[in-house]
């Protein structure tokens, strides 16, 4: 997983049926000092996620399906958390 | 997923059985300020999109799922056509 901070949300009508009734999110992945790091993905939300918020985000195809309880779903990226405290030593 | 801006179309007529049917279009990766990022990929068109417009995209095995029973060997496959996107986030 990697930790990430809700951009936007993003609508779209026309896409695959896997995807209907799920929420959309632009996530901006963050590296040591929650500084921006590498491009923005687009992650379904799984938990009620919000603007501006820091999230766990899975990168991995199997995980973001099981997330979405969908089998066979083409997607890659799922926000499975949102995050209260982190603390890094 | 990823966003970006479709840009093109391939067109290869020697190619595996699987691929056979299936939309090839070029994506440039669009970043919060829909400018754009990184290298333009070809994917597999799973959406119906067409040149110009704004879609998102799956890579990986998953790419592969829209196209069940066969299984073309693709790692990136159009599943969106974008109609809005917020990104007010992305400004500090």
């Amino acid at each position: 997983m990697i930790v990430g901070r809700v951009v936007g949300p993003l609508v779209a009508t026309q896409k695959h049926r896997k995807f209907e009734g799920s929420k959309l999110l632009l996530v901006q992945p963050l590296g040591e000092n929650d500084a921006p790091r590498g491009p923005a993905l687009l992650a379904v939300d799984t938990v009620g996620a919000g603007v501006h918020e820091k999230v766990l985000v899975v990168l991995d195809g199997r995980a973001a399906g099981d997330a979405m309880q969908k089998k066979a779903a083409p997607v890659d990226a799922a926000i499975v958390g949102i995050i209260d405290r982190m603390d890094v030593a | 997923m990823q966003v970006g801006r479709v840009i093109g179309d391939v067109v290869a007529t020697r190619k595996d059985e699987a691929l056979t049917g299936v939309t090839l279009l070029v994506v440039q990766p669009l970043d919060p300020g829909r400018q754009p990022v990184g290298r333009a990929i070809v994917a597999a068109d799973a959406a119906g999109a067409g040149v110009g417009e704004e879609v998102f995209f799956v890579r990986g095995r998953e790419a592969s799922f829209p196209f069940y029973p066969a299984e073309p060997p693709i790692d990136a496959a159009i599943v969106g056509i974008v109609d809005d996107w917020s990104t007010e986030g992305a400004r500090p």
